[in-house]
């Protein structure tokens, strides 16, 4: 199997969809000859032309608004956010319109199209261009809200999110885009949007996690290891609609929980697996649950200091566990 | 020169007889639907926030005189009369008001979020301005399919000042897309007048600085604006030129049935509803020139008040949604770790204090 990169893997996932259904179109900010900010859809406008890879104006609310419109009108619409950050101006259409029709409309109408936007810090972009959204967007129902950390993932999760007759939201950690690497076949492949993935088998705790954290996460259990301690590293990949068994059954196994992301702690989605855990596994629980988040601050300072103490590191998320463990 | 009233006998002579009963009939239905919808709200068979086309019935026939089946159309949350307009039988709107699950929607909508996907009725939609980008993509995906039709962004006066409009307008022409943009100028925004609210407050020129064409049109008059949607209508179709239409009607009651209009005149609205009825004026215009007479007049009053008692009658023999359908239709496809019927039903028995 071939070795690529995350965002690679993504374009492939665009590409080989287009071109075999002809619904589909991707409409954001220069996602045309410029190829998108991160160069996600770089050539796609050679092969598809301007009807299919669309520069849109710099108006994110009708980006999503013309996307919602003519994803119930038969098409199969891939918007791009050009950071997650700018999706603000788009909540209304998301949250109120998207999210909602197929309910309000007792199942007459459909909303069958993707929201890429690129999340996370960790790459100097300061306050605009850092954010995580994954908390906000993940309280709706209605949406779907996918996070994949690995190239594999990526490709058959963008996939799967493109078939899906809902909309969905589909978070892609612009850290990882070019750092993150790993095999993906050449055959056509999904990955199923909703289970969760054990990316590491272990047995004396449980860390949940998602995105570049997830990385983290494998680095610091690679640590734990060392010292004799079996870590199980869960990829929740999908927030919206959350793999509950997967996490219940991890934590009745190893009897402890942490959860890690960069989005800040309050309110965060931590907060909302470990409330799970103390209603499902509150037996089995040998401790605290515990999370890892950034700091309550407004957003991610520039400054190098304050972004890498912001952003929580393979040391920090190895010293909870060994909290975790000492317990 | 001819006499006003000699070109408008011979415009009138240029009309199928018929089209222009069924428009009186149609505009009657509506006037009584909304009559008798703000009585089912005083006897509490309709609950929430209402709001009524009283006053518009011209402008809502107008406009659907003009468009055929293949067009679609997104409306704010003042369309109970559109939705009829277009086709869908009284009795599962009317059911929609009561919260029925034979309503259009099946009961999770009501007044304001009315659906038919047959006639592509894409909705009523209660937050200001967010049908607009919506009715602008459905526009490209005609485009985009090579299909026939236009779509319509109806919307209320207030929404011209809303950001996503100017989104809109701009995508609309920078795509030349076949969108007409409807707005239902009554003059005000709940209780804030277009002067107030608007620093141009003659909203056709609302597209001057996109490049989109604008008019102002009688929204009192049935036949002017089923004659400027059908031009601006075809052009769009075939020329793919956006339009503004500034549909001007007046506004008989409050921003909603439980709104007591403190703000207007009362004799301003006194005299507007005098003055600028479409229903009585039209059914005067129809009399005067011998296209119907007192008897047709008498039986249509008595059909549609039957059509409507009908509506009513169908509501409140309708049964209410089920508990435990409470989880349908959140998602179009089956989807994991969401709850289901019996969680719908327990909470309810918790509720009740039977659990």
């Amino acid at each position: 199997m071939p070795e690529i990169n995350l965002l690679e893997a993504i374009r492939q996932a665009i590409d080989e969809m287009m071109a075999q259904d002809e619904r589909i179109f991707v409409f954001g900010e220069d996602v045309g000859r410029r190829g998108g900010v991160f160069r996600v859809t770089e050539g796609l406008i050679d092969k598809y032309g301007p009807m299919r890879i669309i520069d849109s104006p710099l108006a994110e609310s009708v980006i999503v608004g013309a996307c919602v419109g003519a994803a119930m009108n038969d098409t199969r619409p891939i918007a791009e956010i050009q950071f997650a950050d700018f999706i603000a101006p788009a909540f209304n259409q998301i949250v109120q319109e998207a999210a909602r029709i197929h309910y309000r409309s007792n199942g007459d109408w459909t909303v069958p199209m993707v929201i890429r936007a690129p999340w996370g810090g960790g790459i100097h972009g300061a306050l605009y261009h850092s954010q995580s959204i994954e908390a906000t967007f993940a309280h709706v129902p209605g949406l779907k809200v996918v996070a994949p950390a690995t190239p594999y993932d990526a490709k058959g999760l963008l996939k799967s999110a493109i078939e899906d007759p809902n909309p969905v939201l589909f978070l892609e950690h612009k850290k990882t885009y070019r750092l993150i690497k790993g095999q993906v076949p050449e055959h056509d492949y999904r990955v199923p949007i909703g289970p969760a993935d054990i990316k590491r088998p272990g047995e004396d705790l449980s860390v949940f996690a998602y995105g570049l954290m997830l990385h983290y996460c494998l680095e610091a259990a690679q640590a734990l290891a060392a010292e004799g301690v079996s870590v199980e590293v869960v990829d929740l990949r999908t927030l919206r609609p959350l793999d509950v068994a997967t996490i219940i059954g991890s934590v009745r196994r190893t009897s402890k929980a942490l959860i890690v992301h960069e989005d800040n702690l309050t309110g965060g989605f931590g907060g909302e697996v470990a409330a799970l855990i103390a209603e499902h596994a509150f037996e089995q629980l040998d401790a605290p649950v515990l999370r890892i988040g950034g700091p309550d601050v407004p957003a991610m300072p520039f400054a190098k200091p304050l972004e890498d103490a912001f952003m929580p590191s393979p040391q920090k998320i190895a010293a909870a566990m060994r909290r975790l463990a000492a317990y | 020169m001819a006499k006003v009233e000699d070109t408008q006998r011979s415009a009138l002579e240029r009309e199928n007889p018929d089209d222009l009963r069924h428009y009186y009939y149609q505009m009657l239905l509506l006037r009584r639907f909304e009559e008798r919808t703000s009585e089912m709200y005083v006897k509490a068979k309709i609950g929430g926030y209402c709001h009524l086309n009283l006053g518009e019935e011209a402008t809502i026939v107008g406009l659907m005189a003009a468009l055929t089946p293949d067009d679609y159309i997104f409306t704010n949350y003042r369309e109970h009369g559109y939705i009829i307009a277009r086709g869908v039988p009284p009795g599962p709107v009317m059911a929609e008001l009561f919260g029925k699950e034979t309503g259009v929607s099946g009961g999770r909508g009501g007044s304001m979020h009315l659906f038919d996907a047959k006639t592509h009725f894409m909705g009523g939609y209660a937050i200001v301005g967010g049908q607009v980008p919506l009715a602008v993509g459905a526009a490209y995906a005609l485009k985009y399919q090579g299909k026939p039709g236009v779509v319509v962004a109806q919307m209320g006066d207030g929404t011209t000042n809303i950001g996503a409009f100017y989104e809109s307008l701009n995508l609309a022409k920078l795509w030349n897309l076949p969108v007409l943009f409807f707005i239902v100028n009554n003059g005000y925004g709940m209780g804030t007048s277009v002067e107030m609210g608007s620093s141009e407050p003659d909203l056709w020129k609302k597209g001057a600085s996109f490049r989109i064409h604008g008019e102002r049109i009688d929204g009192t008059d049935v036949l002017a604006v089923r004659d400027a949607c059908r031009r601006l209508r075809a052009r769009a179709e075939q020329e793919g030129e956006p339009a503004i239409l500034d549909v001007v009607s007046f506004r008989f009651r409050g921003h909603s049935v439980i709104d007591a209009d403190r703000y207007r005149d009362p004799e301003f609205v006194r005299s507007g509803r005098e003055k600028h009825d479409p229903v009585r004026n039209f059914a005067a215009l129809l009399h005067d020139h011998d296209i119907v007479d007192d008897d047709w007049l008498k039986a249509m009053t008595d059909r549609v008040e039957k059509e409507v008692q009908e509506a009513i009658d169908f509501a409140n023999a309708s049964p209410d949604p089920r508990f435990e359908d409470m989880y349908v239709n959140m998602y179009a496809t089956p989807v994991p770790n969401i709850p289901g019927p019996e969680d719908a039903i327990r909470e309810v028995k918790i509720n009740r204090g039977e659990l």
